[in-house]
């Protein structure tokens, strides 16, 4: 019997990752050779997707990027033996093996809904240590790791827990952002696809910590994939005593239930999903009060971003210390960086905070995939500023990108080669946040749309240097006097091209 | 003032005023009896009525305002602030195509106007065929191996103009 991995993750899927696995199973079939088809997620290294994987005694070796025209030539030669396709061992690539990987410990090991697969894993281990501690202790833990909010926003993660605990409500509420719209990012996608039970156990810990029974994962509607994932995960949890009441004999009580959003941005907000998943409108809420302290439907409510929740279990398992060993400053352990656009070999980097910029284009992202020069880079999805190449060595630090008006956000990387035209990558950041605002102040709802006018304006020659003070001018305007970060953060994206890449707003010539 | 004017009209019916039919009314009620007990019902609701229908129809919104307790203002607001949300019936196939700036890096631009061309429609609308509806997304999360889109739900990657013809059974 031989073992095959093939990715069931989407972005797998979406290179033919299923057309191939049904001509492994039917070549299989047609030439009477034992295999165990296993659909594994991924290794998050999606320019070879479909990665097919035999497992031997050396190790899994890989092929990639297969097609399923290219599985009888596989069978031909062997499985497991030398095919143009073939990469070696999948864990001795370099691309892999200088990876820091904890929160994505298991990706591309496992069957992302096997439980049996996660224990087998250090699965639950962290949930585990976690019921024979008190509450204060786990967040403790927490607080001492150094884990921050890794939605962008960057909040130390014990802190918030701190604030439930001790505020009073008769229910309190566990709830999982899994609202991941930014552009150039996917770790959260491959999570709630690739480790459902990594999640599953993340929010339960929280639950316990703070005392809350009850968790909702808002997962974007336009992640089918990793909601059929999690609801298959979360019905096994369940049916092994993993979530529900009296889980493992402890006493404690943990439900969880995924939602689906429904195609607004704005809801990856906290306070515009709280509303959301209250069945309303995500209108982004007035702060204080903090969801903290009046969340959903007003109780006290921890609300994390997936890869946040996702990294509490390896800390509860491998202790605070160890996670604390990884980073730089006050940006400690991991950040799944996500390497996106115009870049050659695009996946998932987990690696501590510090890295530079370069290193992640060049010796993990072998540069554009058009072969052309980068010419810009925007960190942190589309409210994160457009990197020029002077900024390349700047470590990848909360605090190092902040002082530069940049913004390390979700880890998401999205390179743009020389033939970009950055004037019009500053009118879409003003399209978008006019697209998704949510309309409730002024500077957000109006500005955006007076953002595309001006920079039209500024390209046409019309007025040239009143146009751009009057952009300089709107920008500061939203800057300082939105209410959320959608408005707050749009003007970033517009700026930063501005200030780096004046040339493309000069006015252009009209075709003859 | 003669008070004729305001004499009291009988109320109007639901059922008379209703383009939905005896099927789609049940199954919305279906989707009621599901649902209507969940905290926040309403996305839940939205959802589980376009998932059976395709839409949300017009129609449906004061049948959910009346169970939920709600104004039909408080659905209609609902329903017209999320995008995913549509309130006419769609063609046979669904496409997301993703515009976001991953996309656009490798030229999801030039794909976004080879596909309106190909389909002769624009965002929001359906192909005089009844075939194809296209609707835009902003990230589909597949953004190392853009363009990306979805076409009744399954992703797919690294579109061309060419894959795309393809996909849709178009020679070029």
């Amino acid at each position: 019997m031989i073992t095959v991995y093939v990715s069931r993750d989407s972005a797998a899927i979406s290179l033919g990752a299923d057309e191939v696995a049904v001509a492994i199973a039917a070549e299989a079939a047609r030439q009477g050779v034992a295999i165990k088809l296993i659909r594994n997620s991924s290794r998050g290294l999606f320019w070879l997707e479909p990665l097919v994987e035999v497992a031997t005694d050396a190790g899994r070796i890989g092929y990639g990027p297969v097609q399923a025209e290219d599985v009888a030539s596989l069978f031909a030669v062997g499985l497991g033996n030398a095919h143009p396709l073939c990469l070696g061992l999948v864990e001795e690539l370099p691309y892999l093996k200088t990876q820091e990987r904890l929160t994505f410990a298991r990706a591309g090991i496992t069957d992302p809904v096997s439980l049996d697969d996660y224990l087998a894993h250090d699965g639950y281990k962290g949930l585990k240590n976690a019921l024979a501690m008190e509450p204060a202790a786990i967040i403790a833990a927490v607080t001492d790791s150094g884990l921050r909010g890794r939605g962008g926003a960057a909040f130390p993660a014990g802190i918030k827990w701190k604030t439930v605990l001790g505020a009073e409500g008769a229910q309190k509420y566990i709830v999982c952002n899994g609202d991941e719209g930014d552009s150039g990012t996917y770790a959260d996608r491959m999570v709630c696809e690739g480790d459902p039970y990594l999640l599953i156990e993340g929010m339960t810990i929280a639950g316990i910590a703070v005392g809350a029974t009850r968790g909702y994962i808002y997962l974007r509607c336009e992640y089918p994939y990793g909601e059929r994932a999690l609801n298959e995960a979360i019905a096994a949890a369940y049916a092994n005593n993993w979530l529900g009441a009296n889980i493992q004999g402890s006493g404690k009580h943990f439900d969880l239930e995924v939602r689906m959003g429904a195609g607004a941005y704005i809801c990856g907000e906290e306070t515009a999903l709280l509303e959301s998943l209250e069945g309303k409108r995500g209108m982004v809420r007035f702060k204080p009060p903090l969801p903290a302290i009046k969340g959903l439907f007003g109780c006290p409510t921890v609300i994390n971003n997936v890869i946040t929740l996702a990294s509490v279990p390896v800390i509860l398992d491998k202790g605070a210390a160890f996670y604390k060993d990884f980073g730089t400053g006050r940006s400690r352990g991991t950040l799944p960086v996500q390497l996106a656009g115009n870049i050659k070999f695009g996946g998932l980097v987990e690696k501590a905070f510090g890295v530079s910029l370069r290193d992640l284009l060049h010796t993990y992202g072998g540069g554009t995939l058009s072969g052309r020069p980068i010419r810009a880079v925007q960190v942190g999805g589309p409210l994160g500023s457009y990197i020029p190449e002077s900024q390349f060595d700047l470590p990848l630090d909360y605090e190092a990108y902040a002082k530069l008006n940049n913004m390390v956000g979700h880890g998401g990387i999205t390179v743009f080669d020389d033939t970009v035209d950055m004037a019009e990558q500053a009118r879409f950041s003003m399209e978008f946040c006019a697209t998704e605002s949510c309309g409730k102040c002024t500077p957000c709802r109006i500005g955006s749309t007076r953002g595309m006018e001006v920079i039209d304006r500024l390209v046409a020659g019309d007025q040239p240097v009143k146009q751009e003070a009057l952009l300089r001018d709107l920008c500061d305007t939203m800057l300082a006097g939105s209410l959320c970060a959608l408005g707050g953060m749009a003007p970033f994206p517009v700026l930063s091209a501005l200030n780096h890449f004046p040339d493309d707003f000069r006015p252009r010539a009209t075709p003859a | 003032m003669s008070t004729s004017t305001f004499e009291r009209k009988p109320p109007i019916k639901l059922a008379e005023l209703s383009s939905l039919s005896p099927a789609d009314i049940a199954t919305i009620n279906g989707v009621l009896a599901r649902l209507k007990e969940l905290p926040g019902a309403l996305l839940p609701i939205l959802h589980g009525i376009q998932d059976a229908l395709g839409y949300v129809p017009k129609d449906a919104v004061p049948i959910v305002a009346k169970s939920l307790n709600l104004s039909r203002a408080e659905v209609h607001g609902v329903v017209s602030f999320y995008h995913w949300y549509r309130t006419e019936k769609p063609g046979e196939h669904v496409i997301h195509l993703c515009r976001a700036e991953a996309c656009q890096a490798v030229g999801g631009r030039a794909l976004e106007t080879h596909v309106k061309t190909r389909l002769g429609i624009d965002f929001h609308e359906t192909t005089a065929d009844g075939r194809y509806t296209l609707e835009p997304a902003y990230c589909l999360g597949n953004c190392a191996v853009g363009p990306s889109l979805l076409i009744d739900m399954q992703l797919r990657g690294r579109v061309t103009s060419a894959r795309f013809d393809r996909l849709i059974g178009v020679s070029a």
